[in-house]
């Protein structure tokens, strides 16, 4: 992402979900860092398109950015091909994976 | 530069910059259109594979979205030539929904754009503008940087004044 004025926050980790079986684990939409977006617009657009706080949105943009992807929404697999579409109209990297 | 005026976001721009808007935004639709090429890694970027370990579905999925996903691109980059004084330089008044598509068409052109110039990301864009300036000042990668950077500046300052 291009880097404009944020405030630098320390990212938390996510539970991982190892223990899951894989038929019961839900379907996931990832969207992955790259050089261009602005920190700002996938803020935006994490708001936009998911109704987050500007909280959540925020740290979810600085996962984004700091450890190369993260996890936007998770649910049926239609659903998530619904929002990775939803994010490639608005120029995000999204791709869709069990979690 | 956008401001916030109302409901409206607004510039002005000087004639140069008319032609530039003019310029990418016509190039993204030309990509979209007549120059539409899978094998092309700024479509691969604007139509990123959605399963990246599973081919058979990720083309199973792209001919239910791609049809409309390309149109979409294309109408928000057409939003932009629409908006444009058809000559010369001119205000550009946007209504929110407006805004939203020029926000959308201008990632799409910092998208093409950055691919085309391998923009990485540590690159600092300063420090390539005066490389390119110095090995060849009318080169197009100077022209492109300054329009990439130009592009970024333009775009934060619409979402600035979108969501204030």
């Amino acid at each position: 992402m291009g880097d404009m004025a944020v405030p630098q926050v320390v990212p938390v980790e996510t539970p991982d979900t190892e223990e899951v079986p894989e038929a019961e684990r839900p379907w996931v939409t990832i969207v992955w860092n790259d050089p261009v977006n602005l920190m700002s617009y996938v803020t935006w657009v994490f708001q936009k398109l998911f109704g987050y706080s500007r909280e959540k949105a925020e740290k979810l943009m600085l996962d984004v950015h700091h450890k190369g992807k993260a996890v936007v929404s998770s649910g049926a697999r239609e659903l998530m091909e619904h929002d990775a579409s939803r994010l490639h109209a608005y120029g995000l990297w999204a791709t869709v994976d069990k979690s | 530069m956008f401001r916030r005026e109302g409901s409206h976001c607004v510039a002005r721009f000087a004639p140069d910059e008319v032609k530039v808007l003019r310029k990418v935004a016509s190039e993204v639709v030309g990509l979209l259109t007549e120059g539409f090429d899978h094998e092309d890694p700024v479509v691969g970027r604007l139509f990123p594979d959605v399963y990246p370990d599973r081919p058979a579905e990720s083309s199973e999925y792209r001919r239910y979205t791609e049809g409309d996903l390309k149109t979409a691109k294309i109408d928000q980059a057409g939003a932009v030539l629409a908006a444009l004084p058809s000559s010369g330089g001119g205000e550009v008044r946007l209504d929110a929904e407006s805004a939203e598509a020029w926000l959308r068409a201008l990632n799409d052109a910092r998208l093409a754009l950055g691919i085309r110039l391998d923009i990485e990301d540590g690159t600092d864009l300063e420090a390539e503008l005066d490389e390119a300036v110095l090995r060849d000042p009318t080169s197009s990668r100077v022209f492109q940087l300054s329009v990439y950077a130009y592009l970024g500046y333009l775009q934060e300052s619409l979402l600035d004044a979108l969501v204030r």
